[in-house]
């Protein structure tokens, strides 16, 4: 039976807080945690799958043109050699995450260097790797591919675009003005399990386990590739190596995998290598940011721009949407944003870590820094002046708003100097040391969720849902959810996760997973105390639940009298969508080293105080808010994609070359978490945590590197060279 | 799969034997060559392990010196006692590289023979004059952050990318190589070549020859210093690194040995900085004149221009580091 709840108004009754289980939010040690370390978890690729072949993709060398022909015979002879697959149903780029549709396919195509064009399939995966390696294919090149993004006209992306007052005469009458251009370079995603699948037919019938954020889309888009039925195809993706926006969408070796097994009539492997990953899955844009504002001899903004141009390959919808933020972090009542984009023959752009606010935000917290040396006003100051009231462009309320929290705690905990503040007081040695700070925003999302909640006879509980837990916490916090509703220890909980034959979640994606399927399974747990309240002869207001055992006395076995009880929730967000500009709100505080003589960077201590609504679990919040503020040092100091000037290849393809930060480069890190709740996010009051995190702490290092050694640096990562050019002598 | 032929080699002879054919390799703890072999990077039709060789020891020799077996790993040369009380430069040099576990793998014979992480070497469907002759340097006009900056030639400007090797060039070690024609030994600074014409040839080692040793002089004491600029705290390749062993007498520099990795397709040793320095007392303006004698060849290709500052402050942050910052 399954129980709709379309959520139009703000649930403020805090029900959660009056169960009796006493679990929800404790800090329990993540589920499947032992499972993962002792490698008994199974990824992607780990199934033991009979009579199973390997599949290596051959990916192009040219960066724009056509196959002309695929020489099969010049690899068909090597040992071990089973198929070329080069069907024109292979994808060439991944899907964008939600697409709901089949990525681009027709691999004859080339529309990037590295691009998918065949499959080798062979007994072993060496002898795959080998032959994909000898494939002759002959290209059509077509010459000339833009791959400078700025050396084409782009294309404006008008729903972004925000004319609203005037701010040119803002900025003329301004007591206090800031005109800055930002640039960020491209992120990777960078998970540590590459894009796998084995797929697997019996008669039409397709099963494919592989490595993937939201099956309940991914089922649409393999099915749309395939041109299948869904009810014909069964995804499993139980323990996924990270996601971090690369598989948020089906990429090129799942359907590959499904049109090779079906072409050859056996199971198929296939693997990314480390480097197919990073070339031909998902880049973040780079981006150059301009930056206005204008603000009034207190240091109240009176105009505010952001425009931004990004770009993607020709005929990608998507566009890092660096402005998310900007539309309502702060006033000025005279506002100019603009997105454009860029249309160039790199891979694919998509999304990466925190789509927008990743990159936007610490362009924008640079520019606040630079205005509050203007203004002569303490960097946290300025930020409280310009808290708005309401959406400055929407002229909505705000779902719930600790930016201001946030920014008092945080200061407070990291033990911030408040005032005006001058650049190279403080050297120890080579080292120059300097403090900074930033706001954190990061729009919430919600999506429609459904969870199936059985009541076991025995009195333990089942949860079912094809959401996926891509190493946030999703099996854990979900099994405290059940537990504090229906009054059970969550070890009593089983957690079913990442099969298509369950009920549709939303998958995990713009840190919407928690709230969105967490709604769901409330809904679900709510439907069943009401049976349980009609048993007891109470209402389910009034029903207490705890260890088992009904307040007045009765064991929840004895209620179920050898039944089971099973409710499908299905939560959908309603006019609350509308009605509210919801987002996650926080702070950054950061100390840094920069070396007087090499430029390089270190950070000593950071800080985040964040404000998401209900905390679920304060060990995998905890964890997520330490992930999002690692990333944002490798944003600042060490993150960047290297394309190469002539055919646009990503060059530095591997973990060694792309660098993410390594433990020597993440100090301490606190977190403080400023519980709030939040009934116009979603009924179980909580929003996004993941990416929030990383949204804006870069410019809290940025601004902290110009504290410590008068450096001014308008580009990120901030990388010794570009710091040792900034520094004054 | 790409088939070649594996042989455990039971003795040096055999090992040499073995490893004369043109496309013959040895291998050792493998951290460097089975990555490129897995990208088709190196492709040989043999592979000699010569794990079992014995030479992995670490013994004192009769002049006070300290002989380093070519098989003994990086972590136990980088944690021996003597390296760390005698010859700290090394182990600070060896600490400074890859990580624990490839430290765990790798030999020292391997660490000296490992290739470039320039990107155009290691991605196949690239042009490389180092491993494909011929084809072009794709790093030239292309993305070159990493590259050298001294001894490059418009057929390779990729740079020799260990830390161990500068150590050993700053402290004036050797190599011992066995062969078909006996044994021989060749210092550390001759080792490595430059690209010249033939950046496929990297080193000295002949068709046949093992390394099977590195001897280090008696100790010399002094201030053993290991400076490795990078990108992030570890596991990075240096920008530049700089091994130093400085000595003042009556405020003077009385040795001031200096090797520079990073930089070039060998570690950079040049005698003038040495000579530039002993006998003077330190000041900011002998340093700088030491930097004008490192630097003096210097060519940036573009994205690597800013090594050369970059060299020259790091130069002297080691210097005012040893002296007191007496400049």
């Amino acid at each position: 039976m399954t129980v709709h709840f379309k959520q139009d108004e703000p649930d403020n009754s805090n029900r959660l807080d009056r169960m009796k289980q006493g679990v929800l939010g404790k800090p329990l040690p993540r589920i499947e945690g032992l499972a993962k370390v002792t490698g008994t978890a199974p990824y992607a690729a780990e199934y033991p799958i009979e009579n199973c072949t390997e599949g290596v993709l051959v990916t192009a060398t040219i960066t724009r043109g056509e196959v002309t022909s695929i020489d099969h015979e010049s690899v068909l002879t090597m040992p071990g050699v089973i198929a070329v697959v080069d069907n024109e149903k292979l994808c060439t780029r991944a899907a964008q995450g939600t697409a709901n549709e089949a990525p681009m396919q027709g691999p004859k195509q080339v529309c990037y260097w590295g691009q998918p064009i065949a499959l080798v399939v062979a007994e072993t995966f060496e002898q795959a790797r080998d032959a994909a390696k000898h494939l002759k294919v002959d290209y059509r090149e077509e010459e000339g591919a833009p791959i400078d993004p700025g050396a084409v006209e782009p294309e404006e992306q008008e729903d972004e675009t925000v004319h609203q007052g005037d701010l040119a005469h803002a900025m003329a009458d301004a007591a206090h003005s800031v005109d800055v251009t930002y640039t960020t370079r491209g992120h990777a995603s960078a998970a540590m399990e590459p894009h796998a699948a084995i797929a697997q037919w019996d008669g039409d019938k397709l099963t494919v386990y592989a490595a993937l954020q939201m099956l309940n889309y991914n089922i649409t888009e393999l099915a749309d590739a395939l041109d299948m039925e869904e009810e014909n195809i069964r995804l499993i993706s139980r323990f996924v190596g990270g996601g971090f926006g690369s598989k948020l969408g089906i990429s090129e070796e799942v359907v590959a995998a499904a049109l090779a097994a079906k072409q050859i009539g056996r199971p198929v492997r296939v693997v990314q290598s480390r480097q197919q990953v990073f070339q031909t899955v998902m880049r973040r844009s780079e981006t150059t940011q301009r930056l206005r504002l204008a603000a009034d001899e207190n240091g109240k903004l009176t105009g505010f721009g952001h425009e931004a141009l990004v770009s993607n390959l020709p005929g990608e919808d998507f566009a890092e949407p660096v402005l998310q933020s900007s539309h309502f972090l702060y006033d000025g009542e005279n506002r100019e944003l603009m997105l454009k984009v860029a249309r160039i023959h790199r891979m694919t752009a998509g999304s990466v870590r925190a789509p927008g606010e990743a990159v936007g935000m610490p362009a924008l917290e640079g520019a606040m820094d630079v205005l509050a040396e203007k203004a002569g006003l303490d960097p946290v100051e300025l930020r409280l002046r310009n808290i708005p009231e309401k959406d400055p462009e929407e002229d909505l309320p705000f779902s719930s708003h600790k930016l201001a929290e946030c920014l008092k705690q945080g200061a407070e905990a990291f033990g911030w100097d408040k005032g005006p503040r001058k650049p190279r007081q403080r050297r120890e040695g080579e080292w120059w040391i300097g403090t900074g700070m930033a706001s954190a925003a990061r729009v919430h999302n919600i999506a429609e969720a459904k969870a199936r909640v059985t009541l076991k006879a025995d009195g333990t509980a089942l949860v079912e849902t094809d959401m996926t837990d891509i190493g946030t916490g999703t099996y854990t916090i979900l099994a405290q959810i059940v537990g504090e509703m229906l009054g059970l220890d969550p070890e009593r909980v089983l957690v079913e996760l990442g099969d298509t034959r369950h009920p549709r979640g939303p998958g995990s994606g713009g840190s919407w997973g928690a709230a969105s399927i967490g709604s769901a399974v409330y809904v679900a747990c709510k439907a069943i105390r009401e049976e349980l309240a009609a048993k007891t002869g109470t209402s389910e207001e009034e029903l207490e639940l705890r260890e088992g055992e009904a307040g007045t006395g009765e064991a929840l076995t004895d209620l179920l009298e050898g039944e089971d009880l099973a409710r499908e929730g299905h939560y959908e967000p309603g006019d609350i969508e509308d009605d509210y500009t919801a987002s996650g709100f926080g702070a950054f505080f950061a100390e840094v080293r920069v070396n007087h003589y090499t430029g390089e960077t270190r950070v000593d201590r950071m800080l985040g105080a964040f404000g998401f609504g209900r905390v679920l679990n304060a060990k995998t919040a905890r964890s997520q808010c330490i992930g999002g503020i690692t990333w944002s040092i490798g944003v600042a100091l060490t993150e960047a994609l290297e394309f190469d000037p002539r055919d646009g290849h990503l060059v530095n393809c591997d973990l060694a070359e792309y660098h993410v930060p390594v433990h020597r480069d993440v100090p301490d890190l606190e977190v403080v978490l400023v519980e709030e709740r939040d009934g116009a996010a979603s009924p179980i009051q909580a929003k996004g945590i993941g990416e929030l995190g990383m949204c804006g702490g870069a410019a809290a290092i940025a601004n902290a590197i110009y504290n410590a050694c008068g450096a001014r640096i308008y580009d990120y990562p901030m990388t010794p060279d570009r710091v040792l050019e900034a520094m004054p002598e | 799969m790409r088939p070649f032929q594996y042989t455990r080699a039971p003795s040096l002879t055999e090992a040499s034997n073995l490893t004369a054919g043109e496309d013959a390799l040895a291998i050792a703890g493998g951290t460097n060559l089975l990555d490129l072999m897995k990208l088709q990077v190196e492709t040989p039709g043999q592979l000699a392990d010569i794990n079992r060789l014995g030479f992995a020891d670490i013994e004192a020799t009769d002049d006070g010196g300290l002989r380093l077996g070519a098989l003994a790993t990086n972590t136990d040369t980088a944690v021996h006692p003597r390296v760390r009380s005698d010859y700290p430069v090394l182990s600070r040099a060896i600490l400074a590289g890859a990580t624990q576990q490839l430290r765990n793998k790798a030999t020292n014979g391997g660490n000296l023979c490992q290739r470039t992480r320039c990107f155009y070497f290691t991605n196949i469907d690239q042009p490389c004059n180092k491993r494909e002759p011929g084809s072009g340097c794709g790093a030239i006009d292309g993305i070159a952050k990493l590259h050298a900056i001294l001894g490059t030639s418009n057929q390779c400007i990729a740079t020799y990318p260990g830390d161990m090797a500068v150590a050993l060039s700053a402290l004036g070690a050797a190599v011992e190589i066995s062969g078909e024609k006996g044994e021989r030994s060749v210092p550390v600074r001759d080792f490595h070549l430059l690209p010249g014409d033939t950046p496929w040839i990297e080193n000295v080692l002949e068709a046949g020859e093992i390394i099977t040793g590195i001897v280090l002089p008696a100790p010399v004491g002094g201030t053993q210093i290991y400076r490795k600029v990078r990108e992030r705290s570890s596991y990075a390749f240096a920008l530049v690194s700089v091994a130093a062993i400085i000595e003042l007498a009556d405020g003077k520099f009385s040795r001031a040995d200096l090797a520079f990795g990073g930089l070039a397709h060998k570690p950079w040793f040049d005698p003038r900085i040495g000579e530039c320095l002993l006998g003077q007392p330190p000041s900011a303006a002998l340093f700088e004149k030491a930097a004008d004698i490192l630097l003096e060849d210097a060519r940036g290709y573009g994205e690597n221009d800013f090594k050369i500052p970059l060299t020259r402050r790091t130069l002297h942050a080691v210097l005012a580091q040893v002296t007191g910052d007496a400049a």
